[in-house]
Formats: structure tokens, C-alpha cells, sequence
């Protein structure tokens, strides 16, 4: 029986490798799930895989238009500005003071939503006019933010702030909010234009390619490039991955690999070490978010080889290692700082002051030249530097910092 | 003599593991590759061994999975980057891997709960425990003091493979001594054991008892490893039961050696890794596991139906 077992074993593994050996050559790993098992890009010698489902041309070109014009409003405080605002009217939501405000989040689930999150909170602190804030947590799940948002607007709020948990799904729910009370979406957007404002930074194209550019620039023609992921399927993510790879396939470095971490530090380190090792040398490292930086950057210092040019996030932690470790690196940022446009906006709108249609946030990058301006030592690992929360109150003891 | 005899299969399928990652990363020969192959595949062999304890003695722990999260998350909760902390929270860790390796046993002996349903119970306990003191997301920091058994070196050699040395070694004498013979009487033959005068409930509590203290030391290679995460005990409870089986040990327990089960680990590991030298997408490795356990109950589930009727 022992004997039957290892016999059962040895002959599906032989199968599984022989599988292996049937598909793509080893240093081609693509790990998108739509890809196929070759696609030559017309470029030079990048094996990316074929384009995400996800991509839309049009928002491309805008986002990474966006990153270089001016935005509108107070520079100090980039979480009241706008790019490019095509402003409505809200006169007809005017009413007076204190305010109910609701708020239907998608979750507390990840260190950069519950940044937010408090960094909202506090935002609400500062604000004497609103008398009540309702939040509900939707725990990650669809059907829960729908029924949150149905219960939301039976209570009598004044506005109803949306952080959508998924874009399609809870678009009905939002359409169904809309005609009741005014409602504000930031973060993830949905597919109806009825809520009075969508709040979000300039987007993932941007970021993405904000990235892919910093790397075209560092790292020599022909050289290495990892790309880091961490799911497929996400549109947020798929967002990043499909504007670098527009990048990376426009330019002479050598993408060798495309590979899944689901966000966890011991498989991105394990991937990069396993790549250390079969190329001898990585000379980029590309990740669509920054929790696993650090973990991509001790591979190479367990191996014992240089760190090369990473894309990292403004995640506290990263921002550490880029510092002491004088690291050659960029960090393309999400900025959490989004959270506090709503409860500002939401408090514009029940004033009958104009808002943005689209309100998009600028959305700056950390370089070597601006990193210590955003470096706060004291701040715990996973806080996130552009949280815009330094002059709320309580800061940054609420925020885990001594 | 007989053990060894029978685990000739998994070291033949291992050395044959080896060799094919040799050929295809020829860095794997040289002493650093291989250090750097048993860094990576401690944790695992140590949780294999704990988790041999249970399955020989005719039982499941699968809550070794959660465990491994909670002491990863609750050493950064404490520990908060400060080194001073380090070594109370390790002695903390280790305290709290047994107490719940001591509450799985009495739970499955004392109050007759099959052990699947305990360690089920626990591994869901453990993790919602875990979301719910973190609001979601781990916070705090490692110290590089507790990172240093699952990071740095001692000299040229990995401290994890140090503390993998002294587990095994440890497994091993425990399980030539008579504790360990015991054991393999209790999941051989439950009642004759009984009669003979083996503390049946005792020697099984104890198992579990070792197990959780396999998933504390686990947790503390991973941890340092590879920093904070909350998914860094995902799986580990299938792949260290998939590494067992692999090793010969009979689900339903009486058969099968620790050394075998170690071997099974290194033998996952092993091939894991190929997987990813191929290229071959993460999911297939849950795919792979589950071929093997399938196949492995499929061959000893004579012996499961059986052992429920026995026990009275």
C-alpha cells in the first residue's frame, strides 16, 4: 500500500512535468489567464502575454495625459483639488445644517482601506455641521453592500457616500439610491453617471505606467524585468498590469517574467528568489502594489545580490527599506487621501456649492528627490505615506504612530 | 530495518526530484542553492512532523494552518518593532501553540468530538479570532531579533535549518522512546492498546500537544521569513497532512515513520518547486495536492469504516 502510494505519486508527477515540458519554455512563465501559449508582440524581446480584457484605450491616453496638467485648487491640500473639473450645479440638494451622512463601504479588509478609513473618520471629526455619521461595512461582500445601501437610504440621510465593493454588481443598487437622496461614489467607480459626483485619483493606467516608465528609464536596453501581480480578474489591478505592459512592450527590456504573489510576502519572496536563481541576474522589478515590496527586495538581499530598480507603493514600510537601503526605486501611489474628498463633498453638495462631475485627485508618485518628505519613521509598517491625514486631529496616534 | 525498507518509494521519488531541479537550475548543486532549498522547506518538514504525531495516533489537525497565521499576526501585534519584546513573545508563541494543541486533544478525547470536527472547529475559531483583533489587516512589526530564525544565517548555515536539525532530531528520539510506541499501539489498535494499559486519551492529548508546538516553531520560521501577512498559514494544514500521506504514513493511523513523513515534506517541497521552475501557475499546486491525498485515502480507506465500529 505504501509502495502503491509513492508508485501513484512518481506517476503523476512524471505526468505533470511532462505536461510542463508540452507548454510554454520555462522562461516565459504568463500567468494571465487569457493569454495564450505564445504571443509574439511585434516589440523587442518582452513575452507579456496577450492584452488584458480589461483594457480600454480611450481611458489610457486620458489617464496618462492627466498626470501632467495642472489641478485646480489649494496645493498643500491635494485631496480638495481637481483636474480638468467640469463642475454641476447642486443648488437643488441645499438644505440646512447638522447633516446626516451615511456611508456604505465595501470593506476594512486591507491596511490601505483601513488607513482610509480612519483618515475619513477623522475628517468627519473635524466638521461641527454633520450631526450624524452612519457608516456600514459591507465585509468584501456584494450582497451585503446591496442590502447596506437599500437600508442606508431608508434611514434619512442627507447623502449617501458609496465606496462600490465591485463595479457592475453594485451599479443597480446605486441607480436605485440616486433619485432618493444624492450620492457620492469614490474609489471604484459604477456604470451609471446619477450619482452628483465620482471621486477618484487618476487611475491605474497612470499608475501602472508610472512604474513601467521609471524602469524603461533605469534599467538598461535588453535587461530583465519581473513583473509582480497579485490577482488576475481584478479591474483595478488588471488596470496597472495593462498600461505597464504597454509600456514594457514598447521598449527593449526583456520581461521574463509574469507571476501571481495573491499578496502574500513568502510566495512573492519565494517567486523572486526562484528567479534570482534561474536567471543569475533580475535587473527590474515591477509589482502592482506595494505590500509586498520589502518581501521582493529581501529575496535579493538574502541572495546575497544587489537590489535592481523596484516599483514599490507609499506603503511606510517600503518607503524604510528605499531609504536605508538607498535603493533605486519609485513608488506610483493610490493615495488614500481620497477618503477625505467625500465627507468635503458631500458637505459642498448639502451647501448647494458646485462640485466636479468626475473629480479626479491628482495622484503623485514618491522619486528619490521627494521620498523624504514623505518618510515619517514613526509611523507603523502598512501606513500609507499619502494618507493626507498629518494635520487631522489625533495624528498620528490614531494612525499607530508614536 | 523496517522502516527503512519501507521507506525506500518516497526517498527514490525525492532523490529523483532533486535531480530533475538540479537539471534545470544547476545553482540547486551548489551549497548556497540548496542551504537556500532548505530555509524554504523547513517550516513545512516541521509542521509534517507534528502533524505525523496526530495522524499516526489515528487522528487529523487541521487547525495547524490558523495557528501558524495567529502566531505570525500576534507576534507583530506585540512585538511592535521593538526589540526588548522579542524573546517573552517567542516564549508566548510557544505557550500558546501548546495550550492550543493541549485544548485540541482534551476536546477530541475528552468530549469524544471526532478530531476533524475539533481542528476544523479551532481553525475557523483561530482565524475569525485573528480577523477580528485585527480589524481586517495585521498591524505592528517584527523585530529583526525574531526575524533572524527564519532570515539570517549562523555562519553559513540557515538558523532555520538549525532549528530544523534539532526538530527532527527530537521527533525522532521522541518517537523511539516508548511515548512513541505508545502512539503507534493507540492508532494501530485503540482497544487492544487500551488493555494493554496505554493511556489511550493521555498519549493522543500529548500528540496534539506536539503538533501545536510544531505549528508555534512554524510559525516562527514563516514569520520571519517572510514578514507580516495574514495568509501566510493558508493551506499549510493540507500540505502538511499531503506530505504525511506522501511519506507512507496510513490515514487512520498504526503505520509509518516520522522520518517518512519528513521525507514526504521535503518530497512536496521538492516538487512545488519544479512547478515553479517550469513555470506551471501556483493553483496546479493545489491540484497536485489533491490528487495525492485522494489517492492516498482511496488506497487505506479500508481501514477508516473499520476503525469507527471498534471504538466503544
Amino acid at each position: 500500500m505504501n509502495r502503491s502510494i509513492t508508485a501513484l505519486v512518481a506517476g503523476v508527477s512524471a505526468m505533470l512535468l511532462a505536461a510542463g515540458c508540452a507548454s510554454d519554455k520555462p522562461a516565459t512563465s504568463s500567468a494571465a489567464p487569457e493569454s495564450s501559449a505564445a504571443a509574439p508582440s511585434t516589440a523587442a524581446s518582452s513575452n507579456t502575454g496577450e492584452q488584458s480584457k480589461f483594457f480600454v484605450q480611450a481611458d489610457y491616453d486620458a489617464q496618462l495625459a492627466m498626470r501632467s496638467q495642472e489641478a485646480e485648487g489649494p496645493a498643500d491640500k491635494p485631496w480638495e483639488q481637481a483636474i480638468a473639473p467640469e463642475m454641476v450645479d447642486t443648488a437643488k440638494y441645499k438644505k440646512d445644517g447638522p447633516y446626516n451622512l451615511c456611508f456604505s463601504n465595501a470593506a476594512v479588509n486591507n491596511p490601505w482601506r483601513q488607513v482610509g478609513w480612519k483618515t475619513m473618520q477623522a475628517e468627519v471629526a473635524l466638521h461641527k455641521e454633520i450631526g450624524k455619521f452612519t457608516a456600514l461595512d459591507a465585509e468584501g461582500k456584494d450582497d451585503k453592500q446591496i442590502s447596506d445601501i437599500a437600508e442606508l437610504v431608508g434611514k434619512g440621510c442627507d447623502a449617501l457616500i458609496v465606496s462600490p465593493n465591485t463595479t457592475a454588481t453594485l451599479t443597480p443598487a446605486v441607480t436605485g439610491a440616486c433619485p432618493k437622496v444624492p450620492v457620492i461614489v469614490f474609489d471604484r467607480g459604477v456604470e451609471t453617471d446619477c450619482p452628483v459626483t465620482f471621486i477618484n485619483p487618476i487611475g491605474g493606467y497612470a499608475f501602472g505606467a508610472d512604474g513601467a516608465e521609471f524602469l524603461v528609464e533605469k534599467v538598461p536596453a535588453g535587461g530583465k524585468v519581473l513583473a509582480l501581480r497579485i490577482l488576475p480578474g481584478v479591474d483595478v489591478l488588471e488596470t496597472r498590469w495593462s498600461a505597464a505592459k504597454v509600456t514594457f512592450d514598447q521598449s527593449q527590456l526583456d520581461v521574463v517574467g509574469v507571476e501571481f504573489t495573491d499578496g502574500d510576502a513568502a510566495k512573492t519572496k519565494s517567486i523572486v528568489s526562484d528567479y534570482i536563481q534561474r536567471h543569475g541576474k533580475i535587473d527590474g522589478v515591477w509589482m502592482d502594489a506595494g505590500a509586498t515590496a520589502v518581501a521582493a527586495v529581501e529575496a535579493f538581499e538574502d541572495a546575497g545580490v544587489p537590489v535592481p530598480a523596484v516599483v514599490g507603493e507609499d506603503q511606510q514600510d517600503f518607503l524604510q527599506k528605499w531609504k536605508s537601503g538607498g535603493l533605486t526605486a519609485i513608488a506610483p501611489t493610490y493615495p488614500t487621501y481620497q477618503w477625505r474628498t467625500p465627507i468635503i463633498a458631500a458637505l459642498k453638495i448639502l451647501k448647494g456649492e458646485e462640485v466636479p462631475k468626475t473629480w479626479k485627485l491628482p495622484q503623485p508618485k514618491i522619486t528619490s528627490e521627494n521620498l523624504d518628505t514623505y518618510l515619517q519613521p514613526n509611523m507603523p509598517p502598512l501606513h500609507y505615506a499619502l494618507c493626507g491625514c498629518e494635520d487631522l486631529p489625533d495624528f498620528p496616534a490614531a494612525w499607530g504612530g508614536k | 530495518m523496517r522502516a527503512l525498507r519501507s521507506m525506500g518509494p518516497i526517498l527514490a521519488v525525492l532523490a529523483v526530484l532533486l535531480v530533475l531541479i538540479a537539471l534545470v537550475n544547476p545553482f540547486f548543486l551548489e551549497p548556497a542553492g540548496f542551504l537556500a532549498f532548505l530555509k524554504r522547506a523547513a517550516p513545512l518538514v516541521i509542521l509534517a512532523a507534528g502533524q505525523y504525531f496526530v495522524i499516526v495516533s489515528g487522528e487529523f489537525d487541521l487547525s495547524v494552518g490558523s495557528l501558524v497565521t495567529v502566531q505570525v499576526v500576534v507576534a507583530a501585534r506585540l512585538i511592535d518593532g521593538q526589540e526588548e519584546a522579542t524573546w517573552p513573545v517567542l516564549a508566548l508563541l510557544i505557550v500558546i501553540g501548546l495550550l492550543v494543541g493541549l485544548a485540541n486533544g482534551v476536546i477530541t478525547t475528552g468530549l469524544r468530538v471526532p478530531s476533524f470536527i475539533t481542528t476544523l472547529g479551532m481553525m475557523l475559531v483561530l482565524s475569525g479570532a485573528v480577523f477580528l483583533w485585527t480589524g481586517g489587516a495585521p498591524r505592528g512589526a517584527l523585530s529583526e531579533t525574531f526575524r533572524m530564525f527564519g532570515r539570517r544565517d549562523l555562519g553559513p548555515v540557515p538558523w532555520s535549518v538549525l532549528v530544523l536539525l534539532a526538530a527532527g532530531t527530537a521527533a525522532i528520539l521522541l518517537m523511539r522512546s516508548d511515548f512513541g510506541k505508545r502512539l503507534i499501539a493507540t492508532g494501530d489498535n485503540e482497544r487492544a492498546a487500551g488493555l494493554s494499559g496505554v493511556r489511550v486519551d493521555r498519549t493522543r492529548i500529548a500528540a496534539f500537544v506536539v503538533s501545536g508546538l510544531a505549528a508555534a516553531v512554524a510559525g516562527i520560521l514563516l514569520g520571519g521569513f517572510a514578514g507580516v501577512s495574514a495568509q501566510v498559514g493558508q493551506g499549510l494544514e493540507f500540505q502538511a497532512i499531503t506530505a504525511v500521506v506522501l511519506g507512507g504514513v496510513a490515514l487512520g493511523g498504526g503505520r509509518g515513520s516520522v522520518v517518512a513523513a519528513m521525507a514526504g515534506a521535503f518530497t512536496l517541497e521538492a516538487l512545488f518547486t519544479l512547478l515553479n521552475l517550469y513555470g506551471i501557475s501556483g493553483a496546479l499546486e493545489f491540484a497536485v495536492q489533491g490528487v495525492i491525498i485522494i489517492a492516498a485515502v482511496a488506497a487505506s480507506s479500508v481501514r477508516l469504516p473499520f476503525r469507527r465500529a471498534l471504538r466503544v
